[in-house]
């Protein structure tokens, strides 16, 4: 009879660490994701600037960061910051780091997107009926841009969840890493504890994740027009 | 319905995009309670000659003057005077995230400081007026273009405005909604509201106005009352710009005989 792998889950403390993973996911990427979507409104908005010398820095760094595979971004704050100018960041601090940095440039390419997809007649229409410049921002072009932002944002915010698995490579034990540290643990009497693991590991990013996406879907059918 | 009392002024205004000029040495003077209709070939400067009145351009010579008072390339100022301007546009541009009713309070409410119970009241009435009472709780999108055109309308009138400007409202609605709409413009021009409208509906042109103005090439080419402009236009120009509406026969029923 063949050893249940799943057993390997409740054994010690293997459930509250794997837990304590998902925790250490969950802060990372939620703290990049808030800084993210602060930054890159602000950022969106200078995007949209006439400005030619803002608006050549700004694509400059947002094609830049598209490019870029995040691990890279990562090894080059992490190994790449010590070596050159001897900063010591820890793994946490350098992941929240490239998170917002990469965070902030996809936020603000769609604050950008959503700020220019609000037609100029709405402005013309609230400057038709005698509104104040930021009467027309604060009742009729914010409330529409967040319509269109919100699901997007928390699309957002569910991809840097996924993406956080990358951290174990630069050394932060996170929900993955705990998870590969069981079942190297449990190599040798329980082989089939991979698979348990890894499908635990699924399941929690499944229900973190799903719930935020259902959230985001939800809100693109009600604000559908 | 017109008087002596002159409401707008518009002296040696012209218009210019760079070099291209848009509207040159404009000159119209408009009674309380006259209705006046632009006419001319597309890109003559009509729409934009409302938007001049509107500040939403801004203008490089002459003036606007609203009871007297200079209103053009008054940027600071701009909103008070565009509470005394009543404007409707072709695109019926409703604020989407904000039902029937929200979207006509919301100038009298936050732009005028107006009590919100009577408000709404006006806004109900107004709303009856033009049959579409029963979709105050509605949004924009669950409206046909004829009824977004006629909410547009109530959303403007209800600011109280002075003069109401119409610039081609009826363009992007279907042929069977254009009728709802104009009817709603025919009942105000009845109740003696100043108007300045700008149409490609010829027949409600001569219907509705006191004075055509006749615009091409960013000028006024020819002023006078519609029934005079139709029947006998003093310039070549203006009769050229009329037969484009008309058509001759070229299928007769007898002509396979």
């Amino acid at each position: 009879m063949q050893d249940l792998g799943i057993r390997v889950l409740f054994e010690g403390k293997n459930l509250i660490r794997l837990l304590g993973g998902l925790w250490v996911t969950l802060r990372i990427s939620l703290l990049s994701a808030a800084i993210s979507i602060v930054l890159g409104i602000l950022l969106g908005m200078v995007m949209n600037r006439k400005n030619p010398i803002t608006r050549a820095i700004t694509r400059v760094y947002l094609e830049f960061i598209r490019i870029m595979p995040q691990l890279v971004l990562l090894f080059l704050v992490y190994f790449g910051l010590t070596k050159a100018f001897g900063i010591n960041l820890t793994g946490e601090t350098a992941a929240v780091i490239v998170f917002s940095i990469w965070g902030t440039a996809e936020m603000g390419d769609l604050v950008r997107g959503a700020l220019q997809s609000i037609p100029k007649h709405q402005y013309e229409s609230g400057k038709a009926i005698g509104l104040t410049q930021l009467q027309i921002y604060c009742y009729i072009i914010i409330p529409q841009t967040i319509r269109r932002l919100l699901p997007l944002a928390i699309n957002l915010i569910t991809r840097m969840i996924k993406t956080t698995s990358l951290i174990v490579l630069i050394g932060v034990v996170e929900m993955v890493k705990v998870g590969q540290q069981i079942i190297e643990a449990n190599r040798l009497t329980v082989p089939s504890a991979s698979l348990w693991v890894y499908a635990f590991i699924f399941f929690l990013y499944f229900i973190v994740c799903y719930p935020i996406s259902r959230l985001s879907a939800c809100l693109e059918k009600r604000w559908k027009n | 319905m017109k008087n002596d009392e002159k409401i707008l002024e518009i002296k040696h205004l012209k218009k210019k995009y760079d070099d291209t000029v848009i509207l040159n040495d404009i000159n119209i003077n408009i009674y309380k309670g006259e209705v006046v209709v632009v006419l001319g070939p597309s890109g003559c400067g009509k729409s934009t000659l409302l938007r001049c009145i509107n500040g939403l351009e801004t203008i490089q010579e002459g003036g606007i003057y609203l009871n007297g008072e200079k209103i053009s390339n008054q940027d600071k100022k701009m909103h008070f005077v565009r509470q005394k301007i009543g404007m409707v546009f072709q695109s019926y541009d409703l604020f989407p995230h904000l039902t029937i009713v929200e979207n006509i309070l919301l100038g009298p409410i936050k732009a005028q400081g107006r009590d919100k119970k009577d408000a709404t009241q006006e806004a109900e009435k107004l709303l009856e007026r033009v049959g579409l009472l029963d979709k105050r709780n509605s949004y924009p999108r669950q409206l046909s273009g004829g009824q977004k055109q006629r909410v547009a309308i109530v959303r403007a009138l209800c600011m109280h405005p002075q003069v109401m400007l119409f610039d081609e409202i009826t363009a992007a609605l279907d042929p069977e909604m254009v009728r709802e709409v104009l009817d709603v413009m025919l009942e105000l021009a009845k109740e003696g509201g100043t108007m300045v409208i700008v149409t490609h509906e010829m027949q409600f042109a001569r219907a509705i106005a006191d004075r055509i103005i006749f615009l091409d090439q960013s000028r006024i080419i020819e002023e006078s009352t519609p029934q005079e402009f139709f029947e006998n236009p003093k310039t070549s120009r203006a009769k050229q710009f009329l037969n484009v509406f008309d058509f001759e026969v070229v299928k007769h029923s007898d002509s396979n005989k």
